[in-house]
Protein backbone atom coordinates (compact mmCIF):
# COMPACT_ATOMS: atom_id res chain seq x y z
CA UNK A 1 0.00 0.00 0.00
CA UNK A 2 2.67 2.31 1.38
CA UNK A 3 5.01 1.48 -2.02
CA UNK A 4 1.22 2.30 -4.56
CA UNK A 5 1.12 5.82 -2.71
CA UNK A 6 4.84 6.19 -3.18
CA UNK A 7 4.37 5.51 -6.84
CA UNK A 8 1.52 8.08 -7.37
CA UNK A 9 3.08 10.62 -5.36
CA UNK A 10 6.47 10.74 -7.66
CA UNK A 11 4.47 9.77 -11.09
CA UNK A 12 2.72 13.64 -9.56
CA UNK A 13 5.67 15.43 -9.30
CA UNK A 14 7.14 14.47 -12.39
CA UNK A 15 4.35 15.26 -14.32
CA UNK A 16 3.82 18.74 -12.87
CA UNK A 17 7.59 19.19 -13.08
CA UNK A 18 7.52 18.76 -17.01
CA UNK A 19 4.10 20.94 -17.18
CA UNK A 20 6.18 23.71 -15.02
CA UNK A 21 9.25 23.45 -17.31
CA UNK A 22 6.76 23.75 -20.89
CA UNK A 23 5.10 26.69 -19.16
CA UNK A 24 8.22 28.66 -18.07
CA UNK A 25 9.76 27.56 -21.53
CA UNK A 26 6.79 29.74 -22.80
CA UNK A 27 5.64 26.42 -24.58
CA UNK A 28 1.97 26.65 -23.33
CA UNK A 29 1.56 30.08 -24.70
CA UNK A 30 -1.42 30.25 -27.08
CA UNK A 31 0.61 31.28 -29.94
CA UNK A 32 3.05 27.83 -29.26
CA UNK A 33 -0.09 25.73 -29.15
CA UNK A 34 -1.10 27.27 -33.03
CA UNK A 35 2.79 27.03 -34.17
CA UNK A 36 3.49 23.75 -32.78
CA UNK A 37 7.07 23.71 -32.49
CA UNK A 38 9.69 24.37 -35.90
CA UNK A 39 8.78 21.74 -37.75
CA UNK A 40 12.65 20.89 -37.77
CA UNK A 41 12.29 17.64 -39.95
CA UNK A 42 10.67 19.31 -42.39
CA UNK A 43 12.84 22.64 -42.94
CA UNK A 44 16.13 19.89 -43.01
CA UNK A 45 14.50 18.09 -45.61
CA UNK A 46 16.61 17.87 -48.96
CA UNK A 47 13.36 17.29 -51.42
CA UNK A 48 9.88 18.56 -51.15
CA UNK A 49 8.06 15.27 -50.44
CA UNK A 50 10.46 15.03 -47.73
CA UNK A 51 9.36 18.03 -46.75
CA UNK A 52 5.86 17.55 -47.09
CA UNK A 53 5.60 14.67 -45.24
CA UNK A 54 7.19 16.81 -42.49
CA UNK A 55 4.98 19.29 -42.26
CA UNK A 56 1.45 17.41 -43.63
CA UNK A 57 2.72 13.66 -42.68
CA UNK A 58 1.77 13.61 -46.96
CA UNK A 59 3.07 14.82 -49.80
CA UNK A 60 -0.14 14.40 -52.25
CA UNK A 61 -1.46 17.78 -53.09
CA UNK A 62 -4.25 18.62 -55.56
CA UNK A 63 -3.29 21.10 -58.08
CA UNK A 64 -5.51 24.30 -57.50
CA UNK A 65 -6.52 27.28 -60.28
CA UNK A 66 -7.47 29.14 -56.94
CA UNK A 67 -4.24 29.70 -55.79
CA UNK A 68 -1.73 32.82 -57.06
CA UNK A 69 1.57 33.33 -57.19
CA UNK A 70 2.65 36.60 -57.67
CA UNK A 71 6.31 36.64 -58.05
CA UNK A 72 9.05 37.54 -61.14
CA UNK A 73 9.72 35.21 -64.20
CA UNK A 74 12.74 36.69 -64.26
CA UNK A 75 15.01 37.30 -60.93
CA UNK A 76 17.94 39.14 -61.61
CA UNK A 77 19.47 38.50 -57.40
CA UNK A 78 18.70 35.02 -56.28
CA UNK A 79 19.37 36.34 -52.90
CA UNK A 80 16.45 38.36 -52.75
CA UNK A 81 13.29 37.33 -54.84
CA UNK A 82 9.91 38.46 -53.83
CA UNK A 83 6.89 36.40 -53.80
CA UNK A 84 3.62 36.91 -53.09
CA UNK A 85 0.89 34.22 -52.39
CA UNK A 86 -2.69 34.56 -52.17
CA UNK A 87 -5.96 32.19 -52.52
CA UNK A 88 -9.64 32.54 -52.82
CA UNK A 89 -9.82 28.99 -51.43
CA UNK A 90 -12.18 29.41 -47.93
CA UNK A 91 -10.85 28.66 -44.52
CA UNK A 92 -6.97 28.75 -45.24
CA UNK A 93 -5.19 26.91 -42.73
CA UNK A 94 -1.52 27.41 -43.71
CA UNK A 95 0.73 28.24 -46.42
CA UNK A 96 4.00 26.86 -47.80
CA UNK A 97 6.24 27.80 -50.13
CA UNK A 98 8.85 25.42 -51.20
CA UNK A 99 12.06 25.94 -53.95
CA UNK A 100 12.42 22.96 -55.92
CA UNK A 101 16.22 22.93 -56.79
CA UNK A 102 17.34 24.42 -53.54
CA UNK A 103 19.79 22.65 -51.05
CA UNK A 104 16.81 22.97 -47.94
CA UNK A 105 13.41 23.27 -50.53
CA UNK A 106 10.91 24.40 -47.54
CA UNK A 107 11.51 28.54 -47.34
CA UNK A 108 8.90 29.02 -45.10
CA UNK A 109 5.39 27.79 -43.39
CA UNK A 110 3.00 29.88 -42.31
CA UNK A 111 -0.39 28.93 -39.93
CA UNK A 112 -2.88 31.59 -40.31
CA UNK A 113 -5.77 31.91 -37.92
CA UNK A 114 -8.36 34.78 -38.53
CA UNK A 115 -5.66 36.31 -41.46
CA UNK A 116 -6.65 36.19 -45.25
CA UNK A 117 -5.19 33.37 -47.78
CA UNK A 118 -2.00 35.87 -48.09
CA UNK A 119 1.13 35.96 -47.16
CA UNK A 120 4.39 37.60 -49.24
CA UNK A 121 7.80 37.32 -48.21
CA UNK A 122 11.33 37.49 -50.26
CA UNK A 123 13.98 34.39 -50.81
CA UNK A 124 17.21 33.20 -51.64
CA UNK A 125 17.16 30.95 -54.88
CA UNK A 126 20.18 28.88 -55.53
CA UNK A 127 19.58 28.74 -59.46
CA UNK A 128 16.50 28.74 -61.47
CA UNK A 129 13.96 26.46 -60.31
CA UNK A 130 10.22 25.67 -59.68
CA UNK A 131 8.75 27.66 -56.93
CA UNK A 132 6.03 25.10 -55.37
CA UNK A 133 2.89 26.92 -53.14
CA UNK A 134 1.04 24.69 -50.99
CA UNK A 135 -2.56 25.84 -49.29
CA UNK A 136 -4.12 23.77 -46.43
CA UNK A 137 -7.97 24.37 -46.57
CA UNK A 138 -10.48 22.64 -45.09
CA UNK A 139 -7.90 19.67 -44.52
CA UNK A 140 -6.73 19.09 -47.33
CA UNK A 141 -3.88 20.45 -49.58
CA UNK A 142 -4.00 22.80 -52.60
CA UNK A 143 -1.05 23.35 -54.75
CA UNK A 144 0.54 25.64 -57.63
CA UNK A 145 3.88 26.23 -58.98
CA UNK A 146 5.70 28.44 -61.27
CA UNK A 147 8.87 28.59 -62.30
CA UNK A 148 10.79 31.27 -61.56
CA UNK A 149 14.62 31.69 -63.93
CA UNK A 150 17.60 32.97 -61.87
CA UNK A 151 20.09 35.32 -63.37
CA UNK A 152 22.72 34.93 -60.02
CA UNK A 153 22.32 32.38 -57.50
CA UNK A 154 21.98 33.97 -54.25
CA UNK A 155 23.16 30.68 -51.71
CA UNK A 156 26.60 30.44 -50.77
CA UNK A 157 29.00 33.36 -51.83
CA UNK B 1 22.59 42.82 -29.99
CA UNK B 2 19.32 44.41 -30.79
CA UNK B 3 17.71 43.93 -33.95
CA UNK B 4 14.89 46.29 -35.20
CA UNK B 5 12.18 44.82 -35.79
CA UNK B 6 9.40 47.26 -37.99
CA UNK B 7 5.67 46.96 -38.37
CA UNK B 8 3.55 48.92 -41.20
CA UNK B 9 0.31 48.40 -42.13
CA UNK B 10 -1.60 49.20 -45.21
CA UNK B 11 -4.92 49.01 -47.01
CA UNK B 12 -4.45 46.35 -49.96
CA UNK B 13 -7.44 44.63 -52.34
CA UNK B 14 -9.99 45.48 -49.11
CA UNK B 15 -8.07 43.77 -46.71
CA UNK B 16 -5.40 45.84 -44.08
CA UNK B 17 -1.83 44.33 -44.71
CA UNK B 18 0.42 43.83 -42.24
CA UNK B 19 4.23 44.21 -43.11
CA UNK B 20 7.01 42.84 -41.02
CA UNK B 21 10.74 43.78 -41.33
CA UNK B 22 13.13 42.36 -39.21
CA UNK B 23 17.26 43.61 -39.44
CA UNK B 24 18.47 39.76 -39.35
CA UNK B 25 21.48 38.21 -41.01
CA UNK B 26 19.63 35.16 -41.56
CA UNK B 27 22.72 33.19 -42.21
CA UNK B 28 22.55 29.37 -43.24
CA UNK B 29 25.52 27.95 -42.08
CA UNK B 30 26.07 26.92 -45.25
CA UNK B 31 28.63 29.89 -46.43
CA UNK B 32 31.77 29.99 -46.16
CA UNK B 33 33.89 32.79 -44.81
CA UNK B 34 36.16 33.47 -47.81
CA UNK B 35 39.33 34.95 -45.94
CA UNK B 36 39.31 31.89 -43.43
CA UNK B 37 37.83 29.15 -45.42
CA UNK B 38 35.69 28.25 -42.26
CA UNK B 39 31.81 27.99 -41.98
CA UNK B 40 29.73 30.87 -41.39
CA UNK B 41 28.03 29.91 -38.36
CA UNK B 42 23.36 29.28 -39.06
CA UNK B 43 21.51 31.94 -37.47
CA UNK B 44 17.96 32.29 -38.60
CA UNK B 45 14.67 33.43 -37.38
CA UNK B 46 12.82 30.10 -36.88
CA UNK B 47 9.42 31.49 -35.36
CA UNK B 48 7.42 34.66 -35.92
CA UNK B 49 4.22 35.43 -34.56
CA UNK B 50 1.61 38.06 -35.46
CA UNK B 51 -0.82 39.02 -32.79
CA UNK B 52 -3.94 41.12 -33.17
CA UNK B 53 -5.43 42.55 -30.00
CA UNK B 54 -3.66 39.58 -28.36
CA UNK B 55 -4.88 36.98 -30.23
CA UNK B 56 -2.59 34.97 -32.30
CA UNK B 57 -3.45 36.22 -36.28
CA UNK B 58 -0.20 34.29 -38.30
CA UNK B 59 2.38 32.35 -36.94
CA UNK B 60 5.17 31.72 -39.59
CA UNK B 61 8.17 28.94 -39.55
CA UNK B 62 10.58 30.23 -41.68
CA UNK B 63 13.92 27.99 -43.44
CA UNK B 64 17.18 29.22 -44.09
CA UNK B 65 15.89 30.08 -47.86
CA UNK B 66 14.31 33.74 -46.35
CA UNK B 67 16.57 36.16 -47.20
CA UNK B 68 18.06 38.58 -45.28
CA UNK B 69 16.21 41.12 -43.16
CA UNK B 70 13.10 39.09 -44.06
CA UNK B 71 10.28 41.60 -45.18
CA UNK B 72 6.59 39.59 -44.11
CA UNK B 73 3.62 39.98 -45.58
CA UNK B 74 -0.08 39.22 -44.34
CA UNK B 75 -3.54 40.49 -44.65
CA UNK B 76 -6.53 40.08 -42.73
CA UNK B 77 -10.03 41.93 -42.87
CA UNK B 78 -10.55 41.70 -39.09
CA UNK B 79 -8.25 44.71 -37.75
CA UNK B 80 -9.54 48.17 -38.27
CA UNK B 81 -7.76 51.69 -37.15
CA UNK B 82 -6.58 51.80 -33.92
CA UNK B 83 -6.17 47.56 -33.15
CA UNK B 84 -3.33 46.45 -31.35
CA UNK B 85 -0.56 44.17 -33.41
CA UNK B 86 2.34 42.58 -31.87
CA UNK B 87 5.21 40.68 -33.74
CA UNK B 88 7.19 38.10 -31.54
CA UNK B 89 10.18 36.17 -33.47
CA UNK B 90 13.15 34.24 -31.97
CA UNK B 91 16.36 32.58 -33.81
CA UNK B 92 18.09 29.12 -33.57
CA UNK B 93 20.56 30.87 -31.48
CA UNK B 94 17.30 31.61 -28.98
CA UNK B 95 17.61 35.75 -29.88
CA UNK B 96 14.05 36.90 -29.98
CA UNK B 97 12.76 40.35 -30.51
CA UNK B 98 9.26 41.89 -30.18
CA UNK B 99 7.37 44.79 -31.58
CA UNK B 100 4.10 46.28 -31.26
CA UNK B 101 1.94 49.14 -33.24
CA UNK B 102 -1.39 50.72 -34.31
CA UNK B 103 -3.37 49.38 -37.38
CA UNK B 104 -2.90 52.73 -39.28
CA UNK B 105 -3.86 51.67 -42.83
Amino acid sequence: MNSINRRTFLKGTVAGSVLAVAASAGLLTPTRVLAAAWPAAAFDAKTIDEALKGLYGTSTAADSKAITIKAPIQAENGAVVPIAVSTSLPGVESIAIFVQANERPLIASVALSGAEGYFSARMKMGKTSDVKVIVKSGGKLHTASQQIKVTVGGCGG
Amino acid sequence: MARETKIRTRTQEGAVEVLVLVNHPMETGMRKDKGSGKVIPAQCIQELNVELNGKPMASASLGIGVSENPLLGFRTKAAKNGDKLKISWKDNKGETGTAEAVVDA
